[in-house]
């Protein structure tokens, strides 16, 4: 069991559940404690809510990856939308466009292990990956 | 010609039922034998060719394709029963009638029968499909008015507190559906605590706390206090991970201690009957001692 995983398309706002979902069932199937599932699911959240929110269409993609330890999940979050217009404050707590907690991008980032984006006006990229420890 | 055509298929209706059924058998339909019994099938085929024929015969006027699209909704099988059984119907008509008729050389007169056939067959599997979506989005949208009444519902427990238990995803129409039940719920109750209960739901997002947030801001602002309750241990490590602030509210672990709180926030408290039967006893057999 190695590469993609799973891919969800996300379009309207059921589709976060969808992935949330599918995200849970792997990060279970893996062996994530379910502490960690409920990070991983509450970061997928925020992640297709953002596309749902911002790009209104996108798509999840989950892999099994292997580094700093033999058994990680990556998340890939992918939009065509407009961009993140300053990516630095997007990353700072409390900072929203639209009247929101402004809690996402930084929590997402505290919540898995390694972050990673990649955002132009032709749009963003997310990489995520928890470590199984 | 149509009348020609039309006679041919009910002369041949016992030849086209019988190669009709004998092709279905072939198809994937018999695949759902798995989980139908042999019995069901067969009987639902020689329903739905009944069906067709009987709407051959009146020209399209009757219900029956309503009600068999309906129960083929019910019974759970998949809108391709409907469509492949009229696919197989077509094709073995237009052979039927091809025999009957007996060597064509003609293109046109070829075309003109496959034409006839499928002014027959086309509206009758339009109707299906429009039936059977139509049921199933019959069924969705009562569904979802049962999940709405299910959504958010406010339950006044004692003088002054109303519990609001939350089970699962909180979307944006539902959060509105809690704050406005809410509030309503408030005022009507007048309650002086509202204890909201999220164990049931599964992931506490910034969206779905920011609702939260925001709910029992309003809920402060008529003049009552909202208690959380129901945060299960890897929920509050989200929440702290997230950077959530929650502190302008309190919260409790569970409903039982939010209720006890509750309860000290309007001047109550939970007495033990035999303790207070104790007290009682101790207090005659103190003034017999006076006495």
């Amino acid at each position: 069991m190695k590469g993609t995983l799973s891919n969800v398309p996300i379009a309207k706002e059921l589709d976060i559940v969808g992935a949330r979902q599918t995200g849970r069932n792997i990060a279970n199937d893996l062996g994530f404690s379910s502490v960690d599932q409920a990070r991983i699911a509450t970061a997928i959240s925020e992640l297709a809510r953002n596309i749902y929110l911002y790009a209104k269409k996108g798509e999840i993609t989950f892999q099994q990856v292997e580094g700093v330890a033999p058994v990680g999940l990556k998340i890939i979050a992918k939009d065509n939308g407009p961009g993140i217009k300053d990516i630095s404050k997007s990353m700072i707590d409390g900072y929203s466009t639209s009247g929101g907690l402004g809690a996402g991008l930084p929590g997402v980032k505290r919540l898995m292990d390694d972050f990673d984006i990649m955002s132009s006006d032709e749009g963003t990229t997310i990489h995520v990956i928890k470590w199984l420890r | 010609m149509e009348k020609r055509l039309k006679n041919i298929i009910l002369e041949h209706s016992d030849e086209i039922i019988k190669k009709w059924l004998e092709k279905l058998d072939q198809s994937k339909i018999a695949e759902y034998g798995e989980t139908i019994s042999q019995e069901s099938i067969e009987q639902t085929n020689r329903e739905f060719v009944n069906v067709i024929f009987s709407n051959i015969e009146s020209d399209g006027g009757t219900d029956d394709l309503h009600e068999f699209s309906e129960k083929i909704v019910n019974l759970g099988w998949p809108l391709g029963y409907l469509t492949e059984g009229m696919q197989a119907f077509r094709s073995v008509t237009i052979k039927v009638i091809l025999e009957d008729i007996g060597e064509t050389n003609s293109n046109d007169e070829f075309l003109s029968i496959m034409e006839g056939v499928n002014d027959w067959v086309d509206p009758i599997k339009n109707r299906l499909i429009n039936e059977y979506s139509h049921n199933w989005t019959n069924i969705v949208s009562l569904q979802k008015v049962a999940l709405q009444e299910l959504s958010a519902p406010l339950i006044p427990v004692m003088e002054g507190i109303t519990v609001m238990p939350l089970v699962g995803t909180i979307d944006t129409d539902r959060a509105k559906l809690i704050m406005e039940n809410l509030l309503n719920g408030v005022i009507k109750n007048h309650a002086e605590v509202v204890l909201i209960d999220i164990t049931g739901v599964p992931v506490v997002d910034t969206m779905v706390a920011h609702h939260i947030i925001q709910a029992a801001e309003a809920v402060r602002l008529v003049g009552s206090q909202c208690i959380l309750v129901g945060i299960r241990p890897e929920i509050a490590q989200t929440i702290v991970n997230l950077g959530i602030d929650l502190r302008n509210f309190p919260t409790k672990s569970s409903l039982q201690k939010g209720f006890r709180t509750a309860l000290e926030m309007t001047g109550a408290k939970v007495v033990s009957e035999s303790e207070s039967e104790g007290d009682e006893i101790e207090n005659i057999l103190n003034s017999i001692e006076k006495e």
